[in-house]
């Protein structure tokens, strides 16, 4: 570390020798933990616990921290087993390199999917438990008396027989040198005294003073600077640059070829920047230069009726129930592309020499990253060293999809310099893996007392899976694209099919914030709420009597209806929408308040939530995980979709990509009715309830039911 | 050779007079708390206060922030360590990736300096930054605590 002096001390200093068993680690240290070299210095007990002779506490998070809080959450899923003084709780993370050099003794780096609580919660309680175990073991060992008279509670360890006590910073080294034991007792969870209280974040103070470390502000000694340009056509290779165009100008260095792109290096970003875009690039755009979104449209709904569809799920006889049904509906629903749009746009820096490859990136996936960086310079993946940096923002686009370091190793093996590459705001949304372009076809019949008791599916669209991981395939079928209507599906129909025809457009497509749910809960709560007025019947009470046998879903379902208080009056002009999905383990209903104004102005005024996510483990992050989660959805329900022309997409910048803002912002309460027994997701199960909820409020205030989304452009007037 | 006053003290930078403020401050200073966002002042997260106004650094010339007293997020005066806007905002518990919060901070310092106890209406039309997170009630929260204190 010692050839980065201009990055924060605070964030890069490293634990090294320092750790008792002489292992050299290499740790960002985000919090300020001691520096290297003192003696004794701070005693790694487990790969999970480093505790200092003062007792700090140092919990490593091998995951990502991109505004979510897993990095107070999962140091709390730890800290509650360790019984240690949660004030001198701080985080580091640990490196993907040593995590392989360890044989991934922190298990998975990667961060999406809402599964950071909810496939670690066992393992990260169990090395709490373990380390405190050892602790006390090493406590017993000193006073001569068996383990089991002695207890641990905040940090201290206490013989109970003769009043002795030791800290943990006191016998943290003898306790590191102690075999870990194979099977720590875990605390039942009624015991828990630090699960599910509303502890404050441990990152907050940095984030309000402007230190915190994201990859755009990282700075090494030499470093250049890179922009790039970026074939606006998916698929397209550049032909030619004239370079003569761009000698001369200051601080330009060099023009570097990649596959899809041309970037120039130059002493500053702005000199970079100013340089490719006085550059002329002629691009060989490929075979897709014709593609826009209404052919993309046309190509979907004829994927609406063909024959080739998947059948995913397939229950009781769906023809002879439509064929016999007291009444049929029908309805056609679509979703545009959308582009995460996280506030840092997307950047790496990278150095190439002889000896290793090393990057400094915000990343969701640190392993993702480290193998980019190997097959783009060509290196086996020990010769990789990644620095994990704070994101700004992740959601899906910076996990999978490593291409920005992918691009910025290449740049710097070009030039022989450390460099970093910065996409602008224009590149980032029109170079993205966008949430997938969809539609459904809906046929139901219903009884005549209006339940549905049939009910077929169709939809349609590109596959993620297909994109990014073939092999996670089902007999060539992605069933993730029916998330929300197979397994997932609340609602008992005794004659259902689902079915998915795939439609592969040149628009990459990935993982957006709740993924296929995003849409298919849109889709799905906004067609239960069609057969609910079809019926005749409140939409609220609908779902009700469809989860009569379901406790537990109907339980979220009541939460919500109540706290917003469903059936009573409304301010005048307000109408109320509700929608119930399950996704990532958990459970959310929503209830929007919404009014229309004589010129169609939507104004979203409340959305209470309600949320069953079995354990919580801290109820304020969850809380701001669904506020967020609400934005998140309400812009994209809004404004949200980017649009293709030439095969290109048309939008660029805030302008015309629009989010929510302050002004706009409904008042949220979120409602936890936790019911224990299992670990459900919380990053991304409050975004597929917002839209259908927000759209059900505008049909209960105007008639009129929306089928596709976004809502701006589209005539809302009462009819 | 530009010369600016930022946080108090008189820095030479050797850039382009066209160069933006943001990237002067945050490649030729490295004051990297003012965030890139969007480069054309609709995000907010480039904020500073330029003589006490808030302002988007990424659409100011660096030529015409010559002889103006520039205040980012690292100078933000400060009784005792933090400002009533950072400590509102721990209060609040704010901040999630974080990354626009140092711009939404000097708008919402600027906003107070201006108008000590802001009405909901007038805090939408001061605070018109972007949080892809969406801290948005808790900052309007924040604000008011703020404001109080």
């Amino acid at each position: 570390m010692t050839h980065m002096p201009q990055i924060s001390r605070r964030f890069f200093l490293t634990t090294a020798a320092a750790a008792s068993g002489g292992l050299a680690l290499g740790f960002h240290l985000p919090q300020g933990v001691a520096a290297a070299g003192a003696a004794p210095g701070p005693a790694e007990v487990t790969a999970w616990v480093v505790i200092q002779p003062d007792d700090a506490v140092i919990i490593r998070v091998a995951r990502s921290e991109m505004g979510q809080g897993i990095t107070t959450s999962l140091p709390m899923l730890v800290a509650e087993e360790l019984q240690c003084d949660w004030s001198k709780v701080r985080f580091e993370f640990p490196s993907p390199e040593e995590n392989l050099r360890r044989k991934r003794a922190w298990g998975e780096m990667s961060t999406g999917g809402s599964r950071s609580v909810r496939t670690s919660q066992e393992y990260l309680r169990k090395a709490g438990a373990a380390a405190r175990e050892m602790l006390i073991a090493a406590a017993a060992a000193q006073w001569g008396v068996p383990a089991a008279e002695c207890q641990a509670a905040n940090s201290i360890i206490t013989h109970k027989a003769s009043g002795r006590t030791l800290r943990y910073g006191e016998v943290a080294e003898a306790a590191s040198k102690l075999p870990p034991p194979s099977e720590p007792k875990l605390k039942d969870p009624k015991d828990w005294t630090l699960l599910g209280t509303p502890q404050k974040r441990l990152d907050t103070l940095e984030k309000v003073t402007g230190k915190p470390i994201y990859g755009i502000d990282v700075r090494v000694p030499n470093m250049l600077y890179a922009a790039i340009v970026q074939c606006p056509v998916f698929g397209g290779t550049p032909k030619s640059y004239d370079e003569t165009k761009i000698r001369g100008l200051k601080g330009v260095r060099q023009v570097v070829q990649l596959p899809n792109a041309v970037a120039v290096v130059a002493d500053s970003w702005w000199q970079a920047k100013t340089a490719v875009d006085a550059l002329p690039v002629t691009w060989d755009e490929g075979q897709s230069g014709k593609v826009s979104s209404t052919s993309i449209a046309e190509f979907l709904r004829a994927g609406l009726a063909a024959a080739d569809a998947a059948v995913i799920r397939k229950d009781g006889d769906v023809d002879a129930t439509l064929a016999s049904a007291a009444k049929r509906i029908e309805a056609e629903y679509g979703a545009p592309f959308l582009s995460h749009a996280t506030m840092e746009p997307q950047n790496c820096t990278a150095h190439v020499t002889p000896d290793k490859v090393e990057v400094w990136v915000s990343t969701q996936s640190g392993e993702a990253a480290l193998a980019a960086a190997a097959a783009a310079a060509e290196v086996p993946p020990e010769k990789v060293v990644v620095h994990k940096t704070m994101l700004g923002g992740g959601f899906g686009r910076r996990g999978a999809v490593q291409d920005y370091v992918h691009q910025a190793v290449l740049v710097a093996k070009a030039v022989g310099h450390p460099v970093k590459l910065l996409w602008t705001r224009e590149e980032d949304i029109r170079h993205d893996f966008y949430r997938p372009v969809a539609m459904a076809k809906f046929t139901a019949g219903l009884d005549t007392t209006g339940m549905p008791v049939g009910w077929r599916v169709r939809v349609t669209g590109p596959s993620i899976l297909a994109n990014l991981f073939p092999q996670r395939l089902t007999n060539g079928v992605d069933q993730s694209f029916a998330n929300g209507f197979t397994d997932e599906m609340a609602y008992n129909v005794p004659n259902y099919e689902v079915g998915y025809a795939m439609r592969t457009t040149h628009v990459p497509v990935g993982f957006w914030r709740s993924v296929n749910h995003s849409q298919n809960g849109f889709f799905r709560e906004s067609f239960i709420d069609e057969m609910a007025q079809a019926a005749g019947q409140d939409p609220y009470q609908y779902r009700r009597k469809l989860l009569s046998k379901d406790p537990v879903r109907l339980a979220v379902l009541d939460a919500a209806a109540q706290k917003a208080g469903w059936g009573n009056p409304t301010a005048s002009g307000v109408s109320r929408g509700i929608a119930l999905v399950e996704a990532y383990g958990s459970l959310c209903a929503q209830v929007a308040e919404v009014s229309v104004g004589g010129k169609g102005e939507v104004r979203v005024h409340r959305v209470v939530a309600s949320l069953n996510t079995g354990h919580v483990v801290n109820p304020e992050i969850l809380r701001a995980q669904t506020e967020s989660a609400i934005v998140y959805g309400l812009s994209a329900a809004l404004y949200g979709a980017i649009t293709i022309e030439n095969g290109r997409v048309q939008q660029g910048n805030f302008d015309d990509y629009e989010m929510l803002r302050l002004a706009d912002m409904p008042v949220v309460e979120t409602v936890l009715a936790p019911s224990g027994g299992f670990w459900g997701g919380g990053g991304e199960i409050g975004v597929p309830p917002l839209a259908p909820a927000v759209c059900n409020a505008i049909f209960a205030a105007t008639g009129k039911r929306i089928r596709s989304l976004p809502l701006k452009g589209q005539d809302l007037k009462r009819v | 050779m530009p010369r600016l006053m930022i946080n108090g003290q008189t820095r030479e930078v050797e850039v382009d007079p066209d160069t933006p403020l943001l990237w002067v401050l945050r490649d030729s200073l490295g004051l990297t708390g003012t965030k890139y966002g969007c480069g054309i002042a609709q995000c907010g997260a480039c904020t500073v206060h330029i003589d006490g106004v808030a302002t988007r650094s990424c659409s100011v010339p660096v030529s015409a922030a010559e002889g103006t007293q520039i205040t980012t997020i690292e100078g933000l005066p400060a009784n005792g360590g933090l400002h009533p806007v950072q400590r509102a905002w721990i209060a609040h518990d704010v901040p999630q990736c974080g990354y626009c919060q140092s711009g939404m901070i000097m708008a919402v310092a600027a906003l107070l300096k201006d108008k000590p106890q802001p009405t909901d209406a007038e805090i939408d039309a001061a605070v018109t930054n972007i949080c892809r997170c969406g801290t948005y009630a808790r900052i309007r929260a924040a604000i008011h605590t703020a404001a109080q204190a």
